[in-house]
Formats: C-alpha cells, structure tokens, sequence
C-alpha cells in the first residue's frame, strides 16, 4: 500500500516534470507496481480482505491441527502406544534385549537371560511372590511387564554402543524399570497371608507409591510356558492369574463404615450428640440385621459404634440418612467412578440411590448388599483419610533408567484428588484410632507406632457365619506413614486374621526403615 | 550396517525437509526473481539428494534392479516436468512445481517401500498427468469462454455424481467409483474441478440476492448426492469450497456465518440419520473402546505416529501396513511412523505453503472468474488436506479422502496435478496480461 501510494505521488508529480524520465523510474519499480497496484485498481475484485481472512482461517486450522499433533506426540502418545494391541512392540523386541525390573532398592524382580546361542528367557528371580505386580512376558503380558513393556524394549544405551551394536548387528540392551515395590515387605506379606486367598496393599499416602501388592492364589512367572493350559483352564476356580488386589471385587463389609460415617458427618453437624441403644439387632420393614456374633453393644457413641463395629448403629444411622446425599458421598469416595490410574483395575459399585429400599440402605450401611469394592480402592480411601483428605495417584514405576543406570525418566508423586476435607479426615482419623485403643483392631496397640483402622469382616454367600477378613488402616511413626489393606478370603472375622497381618507389616516397615 | 545407515539417514531427512520447507516460505518475502530462482534452485537439490538417499535405502532393503530403473524413471521425470514447465511457460509459478514434485516424491517413496506395484502405477499416472496437464496452462489463457460455461458445469458436475450414486462400486461402505474399460475412475476428484468453475462462472457474473440462491441450491444438489453416495470427505469439501467463494465473491460475513450454522446442523442431522456417521464419530471419540472393529484404523494410525516419535523409525524399520489402506488414507500415519512427526509436519507445512501461494496468486488476479477459480481451488486442495491429515492424527473423525499428490490414487494424483496446472494457468495469464499492459504503456 504505502509502496503504490508513493509510486501514485510520483506519477502525479511527473504530469509538470520530465515524463520519459518518469517511465524509466516506472518500469524499473515495475515489478513492485505489478504486486501493489492491484490495491488500488478499480477493476480489479476488491476483495483483499475476504482473502486474507480466508487464509487466517485455513492457517489456524493448520496450526491448530499441528499444535494436536505435538501434543499428542508429548503427552498423550506413551500411554496410548503402550497398549496391548500395538503390535509394533514385536518389531522392537528382535533389536533389544528387554531390560530389567527392579525393586525400589534395585533388586532384581525380573530379568531377561541371553544364552550362548542367543535364546532369551526371561528369569524372575523370586517366582511367586511379585507374579501379579510384576506379570508375566510369556504368552502374552501381564502386570508391569505389560504396562512397562514399550520403556523395557527401548534402548537408551550410549549412542556410540548403540551405532557399534546396530553395524555389527547386535541387540542393543534396553532400558530398566525400577519400581516403588519393597523386596523385604512384599516378601513380608507373602508370608503372612500364608495359603490362605487374598491380597494385601501396601502403600505411602503422601507419594501414592505402592510399596507392596500381594495377590493369592499365585502362579510361578517362570513356568508360564508350561503351566499357562491349566492356568487359563482353571478347573478349580481358583483365578489364579487374577490379581485381587487391583481386580478382585469383594464386599467390603465393615470397612465401609468408614464411608457411611464420613456420609453421616456430612449430614449431621453435631455427631458428639449421637447416641444409639444396641439390642443386638435391628429391624424395619421385617428386614432385620444383627451384630456380628449378635453382641450387645448398649448405650454407645459415635466413637464406640466405629470402634467396636457395631452393625445395629450404622444401620440405623444408613436410615436416617438423606439417601440422594449417602449415594453422593460414595460417588465422591470413587465408587461407580474411574479411578484414572497408570495401570488396570476393577471399578468399584455401590447401588444406593433416591430409589433404594430399606433392605438396599440397610445391607448398603454395613458394607454388605450389593456393594463391591477392589482391596486397591479401599486403600486408596484409607490413603486420602492418612493423608487429609487428599489423594495421590497410586503409582508403581518410579524410574526408568538405561542399563547402565543413568536416570532417563523419573515419575514423581502426582496428587489425584480431594476427596474429603482435613477436618473430616481429621475426624475419621480419630476413629479408626478408637478400633485400635479401644475396639475390634486392638491387636495394633504397640509402642513402636501408632496405629489407625478399621476391621471387617464381610459375608460373602448366603452361608452363614463364613466371611472375608478385612483390615484397613495405617501407622505412623518418626514422621513417616504407611497405609496397608488386607483381605483374607474366608477367614473369618477382621481382627482374627487381617488385624495380626497389618501387625507385620507395619513393624516390618518401621524396623526397616 | 544398513540399519545403521537407516538410523543415521532419517536424521538427514528431517534436515533436508526442514531446509526445503524454510525456502518454501522465505520465497514469499523475496521480491528479486533472481533470489526466488536460487531459492528454488536450492530446493530442487534438496529434492533430488533426498530421492537418491532414500531410494538407496530402498534398494538396499529389496535388491531389485526393477528399482534402479523405476529410480532412474522418476529423476528423468523430476527433471524434466520443472524443466519442461519453465522452457514451455516462463512466467510459470517455479515454487508451485517444485512443491508439485515434492510432494510426488514423498508420495512415491513412501509407495515404493509399502507397495513396489502400486508406486509404479501412481508414477505412470503422474507421468500422464503431467503430459496432459502441460497444456492447461495454455488452455486456460485461450479458452475465454470458460466462464461462460455455467450451467454446463452444473450439468456435467450433478449427472456424473449422479451416475456413481446409482452405478457406482462400494468402497469402505461408500459408493466412490466406476469402472470404464477396466480402469476405476473416481468422478468426484474431477467434478470438484467444475463445480468450482460452475460456482465461480455464477458469481462473477452477480451477486444479486436471486443468483446466491440459485447457486446455492446448484451446489446444494451436488453436496447431497455425495451425502448419499455416503461419501462425506468429498461433500464436506464441496460444502466449505462454496462458504469460502461465496463469502470472497460477496464479501458478506453473514453468508459465510449462516453458511457454517447450517452446516453444523446438517452434521448434527447426519449424525442422528446416519449410521456410519455415527460409527465414524465413535471411532474419534473413544477409538479404544471399539479398537476390534470401527476404532482399529484410527488406533493403528495413533500407534504408528506414537511409535515412530518425533524422529521415526527409520524406513522399513515400522509396520505400516498394520493399518488398513495405509496407500490411501492413512499414508500421512506411514509418513509419521518411519520418517518420524517432524518430517510429517513439514509436510504439512509444504501444503500449506502451497495454499499460501494459490492465495497469493488469487490476490493479484484482475478476472474475478479466474480469481474465484483459485479460491475455490484452493480451498479444495487444503480442506482435502486438513481431512485426511486431521482423520489420521485423530484430530477430527476420519473421512476417508486421499492426502493430495501423496496418496496412491489415480484420479486424485489427476486431479490434483490438473488442479496445480490451472493455478498456474491462472497466474501466467495474470502475469501475461500486466505486461501486455505495460507494453502498451511504455509504447
């Protein structure tokens, strides 16, 4: 434009000066003239601006779509190219050797031995005791060795060995993975669920690391080749290749009068006035539940009905809650909802709703009906109550590094959400501390920490007296935390079996340290 | 040792298309021919060592002297089209061709590692094309009575669109083609031509109220034959081509406002009428959900580009014939995958560089047929663009249209040359009639 202008002003000018002078000037601007004169010639479609316009619009479209790209590239491509049905992991594997997971203090849980005729196995070390957590990397994948499987098939070896191994056609060595899982206190637990089916977590509420995971009936990672037939056969039923932890749904039982109170203390501002005459049993709408081993609690608080686990109460307290706010609190604890966790899982369910019955909101109350949690998402729950109120992600990859042992990539600690307010947690906090010094978790009084939970023992069938013993809780001790979980399938009542269970891992935790 | 010099070589690649896509752009602030004609000169290097390095690679994976000569081929080819364009046409656009060459490069490369025959049979077709095409040009300059032809177009554009709907083959579920002596012919590639002319013809002659109408509801009929024939990239093309010419024509906002309204309801109603609009959305919103069936193309796609990373995996080091017409549609993934997402995005930005110079070009035009023309044109080129790019990166749900000069397809290849020649037509004549004028001035 301001080119043309110029141009115009000489050409007005030229009418009382020196004309052929004027062209010379003219024909040597001339291809300057050509691109700007169309600005102001009058035959010329005046239609610059709708131009210009039109090429911002396909421009951003394209930047927009580009900048998709990148991002997609950044941050979303490692997870999604992780997936079982990436067959391009195949094509790596002739090209590296997979590398190594490690424990958080770099033992060795799975490696893969090269013989001398280049056959590859893949050796885990201690066999049954990480065969969930970890998996398995012979037909098919499982557990780390499935989630990791893209970090454990790339190589990120010193680029020169890498050159002199791709010209001499050799397998470059790929990248180890170094996990949050504690040798000494995976092994702990393995012991202490015994032969008994079940599984145990074990995890700190301030990092969101997993420090064990524990699932039983096991398989040995070693012999897949071998045992995987009667494995997937599974003529016993006895799911051996399920991990319970993270995917084994069970009914809570009593461990989820942690969530009913916490839907109770939302309700109900003053919960010191609580008071609940205990007969043994309750009835409404000839629907009738009774204590377990039909106690009689008496005259008791709200303290008292957590700590001794009283059935009569929170039943009672489930029917006097607004049902539409009960069922809002679970949605906030994570029931019915996804868990967004790096690694699969069973989404917990619970059915109360607006439309429940009074067997629904009664059974629902004490954890039983058809309530279904992972042992996973209550040690969650119990993580966020450890940890006021905020939960960090779960996580199990800590690092990866190349096999020399030069960190790559470092995961840290994310927070996943709020899911109750510290006074609340506060609260809860109190409680569970109760079912210790005063209650059914009793068996946790010990100088050595300070211990907080909740016992539960949760029927499973329609035969009675046959049910799952459950703890869940933590310790605390010299400013560190550690939560743990646990599930004996059919053993009976929380503080006979899983209570003495926590006992373990917590010393073994603390001793440790 | 050849894996090492894969590994080595995708670097270079990534280098050389980076330096040929910064001259791609640095052209256009250069007023001095002489600069534009070593920057295109530079260019032209570029293209042909990366031909050579990357056939090299080829032929050392395959050992097929079928390859050399197919190589020698295409340098004849890539040699001769710029050549043969500057000698025949002076004023001609040198950045258009190159880009052009570029793009046929890529296109035949990427061809020769997934599929030796059909490289073959694209680079015949490009080699018909770019003879038949050499003469549009000229055409353009002399035929002055294209514009004239409006309801011509409109004619010829509606019954051969027509003819596919109700004789047509069935393709992935759309009705796309027709056979005629054995060589499968996909008309809407070429209708898109003169629907644009028809629409340009239209609205250079009024703008009247009364001749929007009228135009609109001839393109109208032509975006709902291909909604029937199912096949929704090509509609979709036709439909933002007319919004864009309108609204440049009109200069009116409104229509281009009211324009895209509609069509955001027309998109909700096919999504409720549909099926397979919807299966298509499913596949884009949650494509693992579905990853067996209606999502596995699109996940293959994503594993492919997630995959080969920002610097690939080398060639033939992928797997990109895991995802289905990988040839067609999804090449930009098979690009992305072994090539790596950097050189991808040059190459998106080699077509956009492209658009920007159809626009360019269409700024300087006197003739409001022929600048219509580009504008339409150049919307054709770089929505199609935009789908297939977009569809294969997941950014908009796949509709299953070809990437310009680089999918394997005949009458795409065809049609986009011919579409390449008629811009060029279009600034020659521009070019030409300036400095006829200036003739005169100066006499």
């Amino acid at each position: 434009m301001k080119f043309s202008s110029l141009f115009h002003n000489k050409k007005k000018k030229s009418k009382s000066g020196n004309e052929e002078q004027d062209y010379d000037l003219y024909i040597e601007n001339y291809d300057d003239y050509v691109r700007e004169d169309f600005l102001v010639d009058r035959k010329k479609p005046n239609n610059g601006k709708q131009l210009m316009f039109l090429t911002y619009v396909f421009v951003a479209v394209f930047v927009a779509m580009m900048g998709y790209t990148v991002y997609y590239q950044a941050v979303k491509s490692p997870e999604v190219i992780n997936s079982s049905y990436n067959k391009r992991q195949n094509v790596l594997s002739d090209k590296v050797v997979r590398g190594k997971i490690l424990s958080n203090k770099k033992e060795v849980l799975a490696e893969t031995q090269v013989a001398w005729d280049g056959t590859e196995t893949r050796y885990y070390p201690y066999g049954d005791v990480f065969a969930h957590v970890v998996g398995y990397s012979a037909k098919g994948k499982s557990g780390i060795e499935s989630n990791a499987n893209f970090t454990l098939l790339r190589s990120n070896a010193f680029l020169l060995e890498r050159a002199k191994n791709m010209l001499q056609g050799e397998k470059n060595i790929g990248d180890n993975v170094v996990t949050t899982l504690d040798l000494s206190l995976q092994k702990t637990a393995y012991n202490a669920l015994g032969n008994y089916r079940g599984a145990i977590i074990v995890m700190e509420p301030e990092t969101g690391k997993i420090l064990t995971m524990v699932s039983k009936p096991d398989f040995d990672p070693n012999a897949m080749e071998s045992s995987w037939d009667s494995l997937v056969a599974d003529t016993s039923g006895e799911s051996r290749l399920l991990n319970r932890a993270t995917h084994g749904v069970y009914p809570p039982g009593s461990t989820f009068k942690i969530i009913t109170t916490l839907a109770y203390i939302r309700q109900n501002k003053d919960i010191n006035f609580y008071q609940y005459d205990c007969t043994g049993s309750i009835t409404k709408d000839n629907v009738t539940i009774n204590c377990y081993h039909n106690s009689v609690h008496g005259t008791i608080d709200l303290k008292t009905s957590f700590a001794k686990s009283c059935n009569s109460s929170f039943t009672n307290m489930g029917l006097n809650m607004d049902k539409k706010k009960f069922s809002k609190t679970c949605n906030d604890l994570l029931f019915n909802q996804k868990l967004s966790l790096p690694f699969s899982y069973k989404q917990s369910s619970v059915s109360i709703s607006e439309d429940s019955d009074t067997d629904e909101v009664m059974q629902t109350a004490i954890g039983q009906g058809k309530t279904q949690m992972t042992p996973l998402h209550m040690a969650m729950i119990t993580s966020a109550i450890a940890n006021k109120g905020t939960l960090m992600k779960p996580y199990l990859v800590d690092s990866v590094e190349n096999y020399e042992g030069t960190v790559i990539k470092e995961y840290s600690p994310k927070k996943s959400c709020t899911i109750m307010s510290d006074t609340e947690a506060e609260t809860l906090k109190e409680l569970m501390r109760a079912a210790v010094t005063e209650g059914t978790a009793s068996k946790l009084s010990t100088s050595t920490y300070t211990a907080y939970g909740k016992t539960g023992s949760a029927e499973f069938n329609d035969e009675k007296g046959k049910s799952h013993s459950w703890f869940t809780g933590f310790a605390e001790a010299n400013g560190k935390t550690v939560v743990a979980t646990i599930i004996v399938e059919g053993a009976g009542s929380g503080s006979e079996c899983a209570v003495p269970i926590a006992g373990k891992l917590f010393s073994e935790y603390f001793t440790n340290e | 040792m050849i894996d090492l010099l894969i590994e080595l070589s995708k670097y270079i690649y990534i280098i050389m298309i980076g330096m040929y896509t910064y001259f791609s752009f640095r052209i256009f602030s250069k007023r001095d021919e002489d600069a534009k004609n070593l920057l295109c000169l530079k260019q032209k290097v570029l293209l042909f060592l990366m031909h050579f390095m990357m056939n090299f690679i080829i032929f050392m994976k395959t050992d097929s002297m079928e390859l050399i000569i197919f190589y020698l081929a295409q340098v004849v080819f890539f040699a001769a089209l710029p050549a043969l364009y500057s000698a025949i046409y002076p004023k001609s656009s040198k950045l258009l061709v190159n880009n052009m060459c570029m793009l046929l490069m890529i296109g035949l490369v990427m061809l020769s590692r997934l599929d030796f025959d059909k490289s073959v049979r694209q680079f015949e077709i490009a080699v018909l094309s770019g003879v038949i095409t050499m003469f549009i040009p000229y055409l353009i300059k002399k035929l002055t009575f294209l514009k004239d032809l409006t309801y011509f177009y409109a004619g010829a554009g509606i019954i051969l669109l027509a003819i596919v709907f109700i004789v047509g083959q069935v393709t992935y579920g759309a009705k796309l083609s027709f056979e005629i002596a054995g060589v499968g012919i996909q008309p809407s590639e070429f209708v898109k031509i003169i629907y644009v002319f028809f629409v340009a013809s239209m609205l250079c002659k009024s703008k009247e109220f009364y001749q929007v109408v009228q135009t609109s509801i001839f393109a109208g009929i032509h975006v709902i034959i291909l909604v029937l024939s199912k096949d929704l990239g090509s509609a979709l093309i036709f439909f933002i081509a007319y919004l864009f010419m309108l609204y440049v024509a009109t200069h009116k906002i409104l229509y281009l406002g009211a324009g895209t309204l509609l069509g955001c309801v027309a998109a909700v109603g096919a999504y409720f009428m549909f099926n397979h609009v919807r299966v298509r959305v499913l596949a884009f919103t949650d494509p693992f959900s579905v990853i067996d069936n209606e999502g596995y193309q699109v996940t293959q796609s994503l594993f492919a580009i997630g995959t080969g990373g920002w610097f690939g995996m080398g060639l033939y080091q992928g797997c990109p014939k895991l995802i289905p017409v990988v040839e067609e549609d999804f090449i930009f993934s098979a690009i992305s995958e072994e090539l790596g997402l950097l050189f991808a995005l040059c190459v998106i930005l080699i077509c956009l560089s492209c658009f920007v110079m159809f626009i360019h070009i269409a700024m300087q035009i006197k003739d409001e047929f022929h600048c219509l023309c580009a504008t339409g044109l150049a919307c054709v080129v770089a929505f199609q663009t935009f789908l297939t790019i977009g569809g294969a990166v997941k950014f908009i749900p796949s509709t299953g249209v070809t990437l310009p000069l680089i999918s394997y397809g005949g009458s795409s290849c065809f049609s986009t040359m011919i579409i390449f020649a008629i811009i060029q037509g279009i600034y020659i004549c521009q070019k030409t009639k300036t400095s006829g004028k200036r003739k005169k001035e100066v006499s």
